[in-house]
């Protein structure tokens, strides 16, 4: 599951892969035609609309891969950087930027790409820029209160306009849709000409709707984790799953070995955990199965997981949610957490025991009622939370 | 030789797009340009004022950042990869060479003027904005951020709004 750093890419190797895609960013850019500030400015006078064609369908696609990936399983939208956001200090910031747009006509991209290529305007640009830099550096202890004003933290535009992010996507990708069919019309009217390359022949016809069938599929397709969730609420569904059980005896017997192949997935509330903890045991919630760091948990090999929650059903849940995801070793215990107390921690020996075998579990239950609670006295404050990894930090 | 012609915006874009979503899924984290500059920058300081360097806040906070190896950062090297396919873009393209471009109506002084002006005014919005165009907004609309969305739409927006007065420096 993405990203692959720091897991799969190390810190260090992260570094010649910067070098690739920014070869592949300057080489894109440049090819774009961005390395010409004529190009670039185009777009505030209405002559040329090359930014506004490149940035948004960049955009655009990137933010529906975003999307698909993480709709997939593919990608942890939780550990991917999300630019935080500080209201007034993004505002001013980006109209500051604007300003410098129109006077400089580059941005630092383009100008570093255009000052790769010969260009010495760009080169002063970026000369101006380490001036602009300086001066916010020496002048932070004035900014400073400014620029950590109204922040709202990692959140997401479809948060913040309280819509669904699929319904934002969709309505994005309109938006740039139509924008491109109204910025060839004004700028054929600004040339005075139509412009060849973008006559609205077929292929531009076709992806359009090519864009809109995309845009849409977004909207169509659930969140594959709420899907899931879904599923796991519903009660036949669990019941008829097919799963391996561990019953109240075997755990015990377990749990007095000290098994080591043993991993103890508690489902139930935070609170209740913390009250009673058996050893080897971990909680989580239901949501928690999804993220990316419970997966390295869950892929250990030769370990059983054995989910527990207050009650069967819960128990089985649990379960069957991590067999769906495609963990492998997925037990839950038999009769929950209720049936464990009843016959082991509190376990009371029955009036007659007739049979051979009857015999045999109460000696054992009567050994593993004076054992167990001692091992789990012993190991109260040994459970660690799970560690959840941080987001990436990013940005400029 | 004639310079070729530029890619299709629509090609280009799907191309940039496609090494953001790469970029994202390899790394967790946006493309970006203004961060190598403010990397520079702290550089350039560190040399030149290391007394000033360690007790000013803004230097100090990167710099623990960045365990004193303020170049140690993977804009930089980004940055770097930049420079190098835009220069091999630039070379099968046949458009290398040294030019200060301007219109034909200012003159070369006039844009070298408004070339350090608008890099020193963007250079500064990007660090109130977190970003620039690479870093907030592009970046910042691929994850749907809304810091990065707004940063987006005032960038845009105020060059469409001061667009009217610069207009002799282009057209």
């Amino acid at each position: 599951m993405g990203p692959l750093v720091p897991d799969i890419i190390g810190n260090e190797l992260n570094f010649i892969v910067a070098i690739f895609i920014g070869i592949s960013f300057g080489f894109i850019l440049e090819q774009a035609g961005f390395s010409s500030s004529k190009v670039l400015v185009g777009l505030f006078y209405g002559y040329d609309f090359t930014v506004l064609r490149v940035f948004f369908t960049a955009g655009v696609t990137a933010m529906l891969g975003v999307i698909l990936l993480g709709h997939f399983g593919l990608l942890d939208l939780s550990l991917i950087y999300i630019n935080p956001t500080f209201l007034w200090s993004a505002l001013v910031g980006g109209l500051i930027m604007g300003l410098g747009f129109v006077i400089g006509g580059f941005c630092p991209g383009t100008s570093i790409t255009a000052a790769a290529i010969g260009k010495i305007d760009a080169m002063i640009f970026i000369a101006g820029s380490f001036i602009g830099v300086f001066i916010f550096a020496e002048g932070y202890p004035v900014f400073e209160n400014f620029y950590n004003a109204e922040s709202w933290g990692n959140v997401r535009i479809f948060e913040t306009l309280g819509m669904s992010q699929a319904m934002f996507a969709f309505l994005l990708t309109l938006a740039a849709v139509g924008a491109f069919w109204m910025t060839t019309l004004i700028e054929n009217r600004v040339n005075g000409k139509p412009n060849p390359e973008f006559k609205p022949g077929r292929l531009y016809i076709g992806l359009t709707g090519l864009a809109f069938l995309i845009g849409l599929s977004a909207f169509i397709l659930p969140d594959i984790r709420e899907s899931y969730m879904k599923e796991v609420e519903n009660k036949n569904y669990i019941n008829n799953y097919k799963l391996k059980t561990m019953d109240s005896d075997e755990l015990a017997l377990s749990l007095m070995d000290d098994d080591n192949t043993l991993q103890i997935v508690d489902i139930r509330p935070a609170d209740e955990f913390k009250s009673l903890s058996l050893p080897h045991s971990q909680s989580l919630t239901l949501r928690d199965l999804f993220i990316k760091d419970v997966k390295n948990l869950l892929s250990i090999k030769h370990k059983k997981y054995v989910f527990i929650g207050n009650d069967e059903f819960s128990s089985k849940q649990g379960a069957v949610l991590a067999d769906m995801l495609g963990f492998n070793n997925i037990f839950y215990l038999k009769g929950g957490l209720e049936l464990f107390r009843r016959e082991i921690l509190n376990y009371r020996k029955p009036s007659g025991l007739n049979t051979r075998q009857e015999i045999d579990v109460n000696r054992f239950r009567e050994q593993a009622n004076k054992i167990i609670p001692v091992i789990i006295e012993k190991n109260k404050n040994s459970t660690a939370p799970l560690k959840k990894t941080k987001r990436v930090l990013g940005g400029c | 030789m004639e310079p070729k012609k530029y890619m299709n915006p629509y090609l280009a874009g799907f191309f940039l797009g496609l090494t953001l979503l790469a970029t994202i899924y390899i790394t967790g984290r946006g493309l970006g340009a203004s961060g190598a500059v403010k990397s520079a920058v702290v550089t350039v300081m560190q040399v030149a004022a290391p007394n000033h360097t360690a007790q000013a806040k803004f230097y100090n906070d990167y710099l623990t950042e960045h365990q004193n190896l303020p170049l140690k950062n993977w804009l930089v090297f980004e940055v770097l990869g930049v420079i190098l396919g835009a220069f091999v873009s630039g070379l099968i393209s046949n458009r290398l060479k040294f030019t200060l471009d301007h219109s034909p109506k200012i003159k070369s002084q006039t844009r070298i003027a408004g070339a350090l002006i608008g890099g020193l005014l963007f250079g500064l919005g990007a660090q109130f904005g977190r970003g620039c165009t690479s870093g907030a907004a592009l970046s910042g609309m691929a994850v749907l951020s809304t810091g990065g969305l707004l940063t987006m739409m005032a960038i845009f927006g105020g060059a469409y709004m001061f667009a009217y007065f610069f207009r002799k420096l282009w057209i």
